[in-house]
């Protein structure tokens, strides 16, 4: 169950988005996420739409995997669009029951939240989709360097981040086994209240955690070992360098923005209220 | 008293790009009171198949009998069934999390639903069958050594009275002379109660000293399922699938092919110096 | 290559409050001197002190008195630190947690690195470590899905591609099945072979160390027993008394002896114990 969720994989294919510089990828998506905020109306949806599926198209990624990736947050999803639609009192009334109103700004907000949340979650796992963990980190730490600077440790939250990627699947797996080992000497994680719920997950966090802090300890040991010593007076065996295809996809990128813009803002499509 | 499998299938992840065959059409009959080995190289589907026992795992399709019951039917009571049914896994001490010994000894019992008073008699006693010494009784868990802890973690398991006691590799990472005592007590165990016990083990050697019979699985299907004299009889078999015999068994197969006239279905060192003296005088 | 004189190591035992209370010695005034290209193994219990040792050729730890030289450099000096870790390298016991890079071929160039290779040697000899354990094919995979024997070969691979004048195995098998075991121990003996690395395996496993130039045994911090693997296992009740015990081929030959047999002591391998055994016919 907790192996399901496809958010912060890898999806490896050789496809032209997995060959761009993590750095382009990230600005790109970053560039993306915010773009969808800058209009509201349906000529702008209609090409951030067309926009995302030729990435996907590009990247090889089989849009089920995609959509599997939404599975864990529906929920959220769910709460968003229930809160926006009941709660927001602008415009004419559409329906109304009880204490139930649903206005037409309401129905317009809900609907516009949740395709600005299904897109902003396919946009952001797109690019983990595309670029291994050691990638990501890479290419954050390549655009966080100029923060050196102001005293930040860019190199060593970067190589953080890639432990903690490494790491996960084999905690999860952990995980597993504690729960199947617990339960196998009767525990029962399943029932009851919150309060013995949460209870009930002490005998799985406590050995998880000194699993965790155990393998720290080792992994810390074995940096060390191979001479880990910051990230001072290191080379990289995978230098960032932008090429030819890099450029191209800052060009569109630029390209798509400012279309999504133009047209999303000043030449709004009208159908029925939205 | 016996476990049952018929015609018993596995499937990982099935549906996904990750689909893997983990056991196919297992037939076998484990009856009670016996000291049953398992042994197959990493992947051959022993862990999964164990994982069953006590319905862990659910097969994807084929039954499993306890008792004669199936416990696969609608309502059948599954946590008696872990209650009968005990499961030791890899490396045992990493579930240890209470702040000392006798309580997390306690914790199966516990969940059981016994009164405290049963629960710490029943923990004091699996404690002394897996021979921890009284003053560990009341130390964290994660301060005894390596051995100890796994001793207190099968305690752990046997506080909870099983009728059958598995034990996944109970001796891994542990120094030879840790890795005797566990199977010595293991072994003494077996004597003691009628309890069934099912070992999972990489070692041969380990294995043709204590167990009545050996459960071979390759492949997620069982290859052979026969005394271990029986089974290292197919020495040659074994290594194309990675495995081995006994040392000893391969001694006594050179010696014969030599011209000594020593039996060759020999298993243990000491049973290979008694045959050996005796074709040599 | 490694040579000690009296090395000490204590480290301080503390009470609840964190107070020392006394000190407690893992080393006690160890001498050892390995030559260059030996192939040298340290057996002892779990506690026995042998990984507190082998974590001092290293650097990881430095003696509380005595010396330890690495290839001709004091290790308690900090100005020496890293060339001590760059001349001997480490591999240790647990495969899932040494292994840094998320993909293979990352994970091997971590150690040149951090040592500044520039990036086109880093490559070359990235690639030519994982040919040399025979992991090239595995080059862009996620360690994750590796087996455990695999992922020790990475871990070697790691060390080699910092062209390290010696490597210490920490119980580099002790997780391992037997295939997984075997893998490791060829790739080693060929790594030996090829580059005339000095290797220092640490390790309780008696069928790894046959081939070993010369053994230490330690216990309680001291190194009690010393010299060629024929001398240590004609030793069979002191290795036993050390929680140690010996192949199954030495222990036949030291039982049939003991019944009387007249066969040569020091008997190591299967063959040699049957050759001896016609010899008698």
């Amino acid at each position: 169950m907790i192996r399901d969720i496809t958010i912060g994989q890898y999806y490896p294919a050789k496809s032209v988005i997995h060959r761009l510089d993590p750095r382009v990828k990230l600005v790109s998506t970053l560039l993306y996420l915010i773009s969808l905020f800058l209009f509201k109306s349906i000529s702008g949806y209609l090409i951030a739409t067309l926009f995302m599926a030729a990435v996907i198209r590009a990247s090889r990624v089989p849009l089920s995997f995609i959509v599997r990736g939404l599975k864990p947050v529906i929920m959220l999803l769910m709460i968003t669009v229930l809160f926006n639609l009941f709660l927001t009192r602008s415009g004419e009334v559409l329906f109304h029951a009880w204490i139930f109103t649903i206005t037409e700004g309401g129905l317009v907000t809900a609907v516009y939240m949740a395709a600005r949340l299904v897109y902003l979650i396919i946009g952001s796992s797109l690019m983990t989709f595309t670029t291994t963990p050691n990638e990501l980190t890479d290419g954050i730490e390549a655009l966080l360097h100029p923060l050196n600077k102001v005293r930040v440790p860019v190199h060593e939250v970067a190589m953080m981040m890639s432990i903690a990627l490494r790491f996960i699947p084999i905690l999860l797996e952990e995980t597993d086994k504690i729960m199947k080992a617990q339960i196998a000497r009767g525990a029962d994680l399943e029932s009851g209240n919150m309060i013995q719920r949460a209870k009930s997950m002490i005998p799985i966090l406590v050995p998880l955690f000194v699993s965790a802090f155990r393998r720290a300890n080792d992994l810390a040991m074995a940096m060390e070992a191979r001479c880990y010593r910051g990230g001072e007076g290191r080379t990289k065996m995978k230098p960032l360098h932008y090429r030819g295809r890099d450029y191209t996809a800052y060009l569109v990128m630029g390209a798509y923005v400012i279309t999504v813009v133009v047209i999303g803002r000043y030449m709004p499509l009208h159908v029925w209220i939205f | 008293m016996s476990i049952k499998l018929e015609h018993l299938n596995y499937v990982y992840s099935q549906g996904t790009a990750y689909e893997k065959k983990a056991l196919n059409d297992i037939c076998l009959t484990i009856p009670h009171g016996e000291f049953i080995g398992v042994i197959g190289h990493t992947g051959s589907g022993k862990s999964t198949l164990i994982q069953h026992l006590n319905g862990l795992i659910r097969a994807t399709s084929g039954e499993l009998y306890y008792n004669g019951e199936n416990i696969y039917r609608e309502g059948y009571p599954m946590r008696e069934l872990r209650n009968e049914v005990g499961l030791v896994f890899q490396y045992p001490e990493h579930q240890l999390f209470e702040i000392d010994v006798l309580t997390d000894v306690c914790f199966g019992p516990k969940n059981q639903g016994l009164s405290p008073e049963e629960c710490k008699e029943r923990a004091l006693s699996a404690l002394r069958l897996v021979g921890l010494k009284e003053k560990y009784y009341e130390s964290s868990p994660f301060e005894l050594s390596g051995g100890q802890k796994r001793r207190a973690a099968i305690a752990g398991v046997l506080a909870m009275r099983p009728k059958v006691l598995v034990l996944d590799e109970p001796t891994a990472g542990l120094d030879p002379k840790g890795r005797d005592d566990i199977l010595d007590q293991i072994a003494f165990l077996h004597r003691e109660t009628d309890m069934t016990v099912i070992l999972v083990s990489h070692s041969m050697e380990d294995i043709a000293r204590y167990a009545d019979r050996l459960i071979v699985m390759n492949r997620g299907t069982v290859m052979y399922y026969d005394e271990p004299k029986k089974v290292f009889e197919h020495y040659q078999e074994l290594e194309k699938v990675g495995l081995a015999a006994p040392q000893v068994t391969y001694i006594m197969h050179d010696l014969a092919k030599n011209g000594i006239a020593v039996r060759t279905d020999v298993t243990t060192v000491s049973e290979a110096a008694d045959e050996i003296m005796r074709a040599l005088s | 290559m490694v040579q000690t004189e009296k090395l000490v190591f204590e480290y301080e035992k503390r009470d609840e409050e964190g107070n020392v209370i006394g000190t407690s010695r893992a080393i006690d005034e160890v001498d050892i001197d390995v030559k260059e290209g030996q192939f040298i193994a340290v057996l002892g219990h779990n506690g026995s002190g042998k990984s507190t040792l082998a974590k001092h050729i290293n650097a990881i730890l430095v003696p509380t008195a005595g010396t330890m030289w690495v290839d001709g450099r004091n290790t308690s000096d900090p100005s020496e630190l890293w060339n001590v870790r760059q001349s001997a390298g480490m591999v240790f016991q647990n495969p899932d947690n040494q292994i840094i890079g998320t993909v293979v071929e990352e994970d091997v160039g971590f150690g040149p690195e951090n040592l500044g290779v520039p990036t086109d040697e880093i490559w070359k000899r990235v690639e030519e470590s994982l040919k040399a354990v025979g992991m090239i094919e595995y080059r862009s995979h996620s360690p994750n899905k590796l087996s455990g024997g695999q992922k020790q070969r990475v871990a070697i691979a790691g060390v080699v591609a910092m062209e390290p004048k010696c490597i210490v195995l920490d119980e580099p098998t002790a997780m391992l099945d037997p295939v997984g075991r075997r893998e490791v121990l060829k790739t080693v003996q060929k790594l030996r072979k090829q580059k005339q690395v000095t290797v220092i395996l640490i390790t309780h496993y008696m069928e790894e160390v046959v081939d070993a130039d010369k053994i230490y045994v330690m216990d309680h911090g001291h190194v009690v027993m010393e010299g060629t693997p024929r001398e240590i296992f004609s030793r069979v009740d002191e290795l036993k008394s050390y929680r140690l015990d010996v192949p199954q081929a030495a222990l036949l030959a030291d039982e049939l002896r003991k019944r009387g047999l007249k066969i040569r002591e020091g008997i190591l391998r299967k063959e040699e114990l049957v050759e001896a055994l016609c010899q008698l016919n």
